[in-house]
């Protein structure tokens, strides 16, 4: 089936950000950022605290607007004219970095999760979206948590709500920021077993990490940044080489198939830790 | 005695008024609470005195009788520049928002109280505005209250999964593609429309209290927002209708009356909820899930007795 997929799939791609600038008062955040995620991708954004990877992803889905460039969304652009009227948000699922403070009213999982189908100019739930909000529940394993009160689930258990509320319109691209920040292993590999089912099913993912962990052998490609620039765009830093994994696709265009990538300490890997000039 | 008070026509006016009020303030008030702007209801009725006096002025102005006819649809058209107004100073800087409120407070009042005297009238002619003048409903009164009363309900109840979703993330709402601006325009618009239907029944200085106090009830025993917004309404409704029940045999003001009975009920309720809404969790509330340290067999054997001890 994963050869089916790959005779079907355009190269159409489904991020692409041209001259990114993001400045926030006198801090030029986002230096020119050129950043594509083509369809079936599994792309991890890289880089220290402060390196611009949050600030980038929130222009990437529309709630930073760029001081300078395009961001293209599944082919549309975003944020010209009546903000992203073209864009299809419906096959778009986004999962900020931790639970905001949420509102001043308890809420529960489901009505958390169930926000999740409105998007674009759908403002009001559609026919069975209990069906699928606990659909979407059981995918992160919280299925039993439907009625209770978000505010009293674990750090790690809100995390995951955030994660269903984005898989419940059944997104083509999934947007994550650090999804597994202060998550515990057990849980890092729940998520990453969840990913690998989606991902083999077609999704295509950009991923914020401060480290590869548990998505490793997922990951196609990593971009780096560095003080807002992208510094490295190519083969992930990785420990072991998995290209006998089944459902791996050899589709991106950066020639990380001779192998040169065996072992961890590469010259290339290591160029990471170095200090960058751009 | 109730049907004495109930074919009094007076009262009649007053009762529907009370219970629409009821209805459409905690409903708004749910909204306010979420997104942590519970004081918006008072900048607005604030800022509205001053859409009442100038609605006095005009009417004068123009010759009209009686000379507060305009007053009213004075205090609608300010209410909802003042809300919009906040909702932009917002969204501009989260910070100055608390600013810009203090600035509408004092403006608000200043301003109703200078324009009054322009009109010829007295800061005395603001007072049944200020605490509510419900025996003074009259049908013409009554019909506005309903309508917007009506508008109120419908966008609040109709559009509720969208003004959660923009209330509760309003981040993720935005990367949803969904449009967060005019949604929360609207939840700007909506609260200085019931600001200006509940200023007959409590007044504009008390009007928030119907919009905020149901709410904080209702959070005591619930912890769902659908719920918390439903049993807002329920309290609104019962305190409205009781209060105002009240005034007919006793001669005490519709509008504080009101109010202090919701706190009333707020207070007994708090002290009330935990004893009735204690109950054994369902679940362990330590999931049981593997952790990162290995530990010696005597520690795994406590952990085994500590999670019967929570099942």
């Amino acid at each position: 089936m994963t050869d089916t997929r790959q005779v079907t799939e355009s190269s159409e791609a489904v991020i692409e950000a041209r001259g990114l600038h993001f400045r926030a008062g006198a801090s030029h955040i986002l230096r020119g950022i050129d950043l594509t995620v083509d369809r079936g991708e599994v792309v991890a954004l890289l880089g220290a605290n402060g390196s611009g990877k949050s600030t980038l992803v929130r222009a990437l889905v529309g709630i930073n607007t760029p001081s300078e460039g395009t961001v293209r969304l599944l082919g549309e652009p975003l944020g010209a004219g009546r903000r992203g009227a073209g864009v299809d948000w419906s096959r778009i699922g986004y999962v900020p970095q931790r639970a905001g403070a949420g509102g001043g009213i308890p809420s529960t999982a489901q009505e958390v999760v169930a926000s999740g189908l409105l998007h674009g100019r759908r403002l009001r739930l559609p026919r069975g979206w209990r069906d699928q909000v606990a659909n979407a529940l059981e995918q992160v394993g919280l299925a039993d948590r439907v009625r209770d009160p978000v505010h009293l689930l674990s750090g790690g258990q809100q995390q995951r709500i955030l994660i269903a509320r984005a898989l419940v319109r059944e997104p083509d691209l999934l947007v994550l920021d650090e999804p597994v920040a202060g998550v515990d292993v057990a849980s890092q590999e729940a998520f990453a077993a969840t990913m690998e089912r989606l991902v083999d099913g077609g999704l295509t993912v950009l991923v914020v990490l401060h480290e590869l962990g548990e998505l490793e052998p997922l990951v196609s490609r990593a971009v780096v940044l560095r003080h807002g620039k992208v510094v490295h765009d190519g083969a992930p830093p990785r420990a072991r080489d998995d290209h006998d994994r089944v459902g791996h696709r050899h589709q991106h265009p950066h020639g990380d198939d001779n192998g040169g990538r065996v072992v961890r300490d590469t010259a290339e890997t290591r160029a990471l830790d170095l200090e960058v000039r751009p | 005695m109730i049907m004495l008070m109930l074919t009094d026509p007076f009262m009649q006016r007053a009762l529907i008024a009370a219970l629409l009020v009821g209805v459409t303030a905690p409903v708004v008030g749910t909204y306010l609470v979420q997104r942590r702007l519970s004081l918006l209801g008072d900048g607005i009725g604030h800022v509205a005195l001053t859409g009442v006096a100038l609605g006095w002025l005009v009417g004068a102005g123009m010759g009209l009788t009686p000379n507060d006819a305009l007053a009213i649809p004075g205090a609608v058209v300010a209410a909802v520049i003042g809300a919009v107004l906040i909702e932009v100073v917002r969204r501009r800087g989260r910070t100055s928002g608390d600013l810009a409120l203090a600035i509408m407070f004092y403006g608000g009042i200043a301003g109703g109280v200078f324009l009054i005297g322009i009109a010829g009238g007295s800061s005395g002619n603001l007072m049944q505005y200020l605490f509510g003048s419900i025996s003074t409903v009259t049908d013409g009164d009554l019909w506005l209250t309903v309508v917007l009363s009506l508008v109120v309900l419908a966008v609040g109840v109709g559009l509720r999964h969208a003004l959660f979703s923009v209330s509760h993330d309003e981040e993720f709402a935005t990367a949803s593609g969904l449009p967060v601006w005019a949604l929360n325009i609207v939840v700007a618009v909506v609260s200085a429309l019931t600001v200006t239907v509940a200023m007959r029944v409590v007044g504009l200085l008390l009007v928030s209290a119907l919009m905020i106090v149901p709410v904080a009830v209702a959070q005591q025993v619930t912890h769902a927002f659908g719920r918390t917004m439903l049993t807002a309404c329920v309290v609104g409704v019962v305190v409205c209708v009781s209060g105002l029940s009240i005034t007919y045999w006793y001669n005490v003001s519709p509008g504080a009356t009101i109010v202090v009975l919701a706190i009333g009920v707020y207070a007994v309720v708090s002290l009330v909820a935990p004893f009735v809404t204690r109950r054994r969790p369902v679940h362990d509330p330590h999931p049981d899930l593997p952790d990162d340290v290995d530990l010696p067999a005597a520690a795994t054997e406590r952990a085994v007795a500590a999670a019967k001890e929570c099942r």
